[in-house]
C-alpha cells in the first residue's frame, strides 16, 4: 500500500508539466479507480489542500496518502510526487541553460504552452464537475455562483488567493 | 578534510533553513516565492546572480512539478550538488507537509459538522476559480496566434472526449510545436515561438508558470 502510493504519485509526478493543476484529473482518476477515495471525498481533499500553502497537487497527494495509510502513507505520497521534480531538475540543469535559446527547444515550448493551457482548462472543468452534470459531485447553482464570485474577486479586485478561499468558505456556510 | 566536511554540512543546513522559511510563502502560487528567493538567495547570501533568476524561473517552469520545488532544487543543486538539491527540496516541502497533516487532523475531528462541509464546498468553488485563473494566465503567454489557439482547443476537447493521460497531450504538444514552426517557415510565414511584447509588462510574459 505504502509502496503503491509512492509509485502511483511518482509516475504522475513525471507528467505534471505546467504544474500541479494539470495532473489533478489524473490523480482523481487514479484515486477513484484504486478505491482510495470517492470523487466527493477527493474534491474535499483537494479543497482542503488548497487551504494550505504550497503546491496544491503536492498537498492533495499528501492528504490522500495520509487518509489511505496514515503518516507513512503521507510521506510516501509526498515523496512520490516531489521526487520527479528533483530528478528532472538535476538532469535538466546540466544542459538546459545553453539550450534554452535553441530553436528546436523554443519550438517545443511553442507547442507545449498551449497544450498545458488546455490541460489546466480541462482540470478546471473536470474538478468542477462540469463535464458530468447530474452526478453527486457536480456543483450546485450556489457553488457555481461562489466560483464565479471568486473569479471576479481575483480578477477585478486582485484579492490574494488565501483571502478568496477564506471568503468562499464563509460564503459556503452562509449559502449552502 | 575535516574542514571541508564541516563546511559542506553547514551549507546543507543553510539550504534547508533558507527554504524552510521560503516554503510557506508560496500561498497563491510558486511565483509568490520569487521575491522571497530574490531577497534571501540573491541579495542576502549571493548564491545566485540577479540575472540568473529569470533563467531559474524558466527552468523551474519547464520541469514537471511546481515552480517552487523546482527552483529550490535548482538553487540547491547549484550550491551543493545533489545533497544540496535534496536539502532544499525537503526544506521547501516540510512546512507545508506539516500544515497539511494538521489541517487533515482538524478536518477529521470536525468532519461531521455540516458547517464545515458547507465551507469546504465553498472552498471547492474557490479552488476551481483559482484553476481557471491559472489557465487564463497561461493562455495569455501561450496563445497568440491561430495555431496555438487551435492546439489549446484541441487539447481540451480531446481530454473531454477521450480518457487520455496528460503524457500523451504533452507529447503531442511537443511534437506539434516542432512541426508547426517548421511548417510555418516552409510556407514563409513569420514563425514567432513566443508572444512578442506588447503592452504587457515583461514580468508577466517571463513567468507564465506564475499560477503554481
Amino acid at each position: 500500500m505504502i509502496w503503491d502510493l509512492f509509485l502511483t504519485f511518482f509516475k504522475i509526478g513525471f507528467i505534471s508539466f505546467g504544474g500541479g493543476y494539470t495532473v489533478i484529473p489524473a490523480i482523481q482518476n487514479k484515486v477513484v479507480s484504486q478505491d482510495w477515495m470517492t470523487i466527493a471525498e477527493f474534491q474535499k481533499a483537494v479543497s482542503l489542500a488548497g487551504m494550505a500553502p504550497g503546491p496544491i497537487a503536492t498537498n492533495a497527494v499528501t492528504l490522500i496518502g495520509y487518509n489511505t495509510a496514515g503518516i507513512l502513507g503521507a510521506i510516501a505520497a509526498c515523496a512520490g510526487i516531489v521526487l520527479p521534480s528533483l530528478i528532472v531538475v538535476i538532469v535538466l540543469s546540466s544542459f538546459f541553460f545553453p539550450l534554452q535559446h535553441n530553436k528546436t527547444v523554443k519550438s517545443i515550448f511553442y507547442g507545449l504552452r498551449p497544450v498545458i493551457t488546455g490541460l489546466i482548462a480541462y482540470a478546471a472543468i473536470h474538478f468542477g464537475g462540469f463535464d458530468k452534470p447530474g452526478e453527486y459531485s457536480s456543483m450546485t447553482v450556489f457553488a457555481l455562483l461562489i466560483c464565479a464570485g471568486c473569479i471576479w474577486l481575483l480578477v477585478k479586485y486582485k484579492w490574494h488567493p488565501l483571502t478568496v478561499i477564506a471568503a468562499a468558505g464563509v460564503a459556503g456556510i452562509v449559502c449552502l | 578534510m575535516q574542514t571541508n566536511w564541516k563546511e559542506r554540512l553547514h551549507i546543507l543546513a543553510q539550504l534547508f533553513s533558507v527554504f524552510v522559511r521560503i516554503g510557506p510563502s508560496t500561498f497563491g502560487g510558486g511565483y509568490a516565492m520569487m521575491p522571497v528567493i530574490e531577497r534571501e538567495v540573491v541579495e542576502k547570501r549571493k548564491w545566485i546572480a540577479e540575472k540568473d533568476l529569470a533563467d531559474i524561473v524558466s527552468l523551474a517552469g519547464s520541469a514537471p512539478g511546481g515552480v517552487g520545488v523546482n527552483a529550490a532544487a535548482f538553487i540547491g543543486y547549484r550550491k551543493a550538488g545533489i545533497p544540496g538539491a535534496a536539502m532544499a527540496v525537503v526544506g521547501v516541502t516540510l512546512p507545508t507537509f506539516i500544515i497539511v497533516i494538521v489541517l487533515s487532523l482538524f478536518y477529521l475531528k470536525f468532519q461531521d459538522n455540516p458547517k464545515l462541509e458547507a465551507a469546504l464546498k465553498g472552498v471547492h468553488g474557490a479552488v476551481v476559480a483559482l484553476i481557471v485563473m491559472a489557465a487564463y494566465r497561461m493562455a495569455k503567454a501561450a496563445i497568440f496566434d491561430k495555431a496555438t489557439a487551435v492546439l489549446a482547443a484541441l487539447a481540451v476537447l480531446t481530454l473531454l472526449v477521450f480518457p487520455v493521460t496528460p503524457l500523451i497531450i504533452v507529447a503531442a504538444g511537443i511534437v506539434m510545436g516542432i512541426i508547426l514552426i517548421r511548417a510555418k517557415e516552409k510556407i514563409g510565414l513569420k514563425a514567432d515561438t513566443e508572444k512578442t511584447s506588447s503592452s504587457h509588462s515583461d514580468q508577466e510574459l517571463m513567468y507564465p508558470e506564475y499560477y503554481i
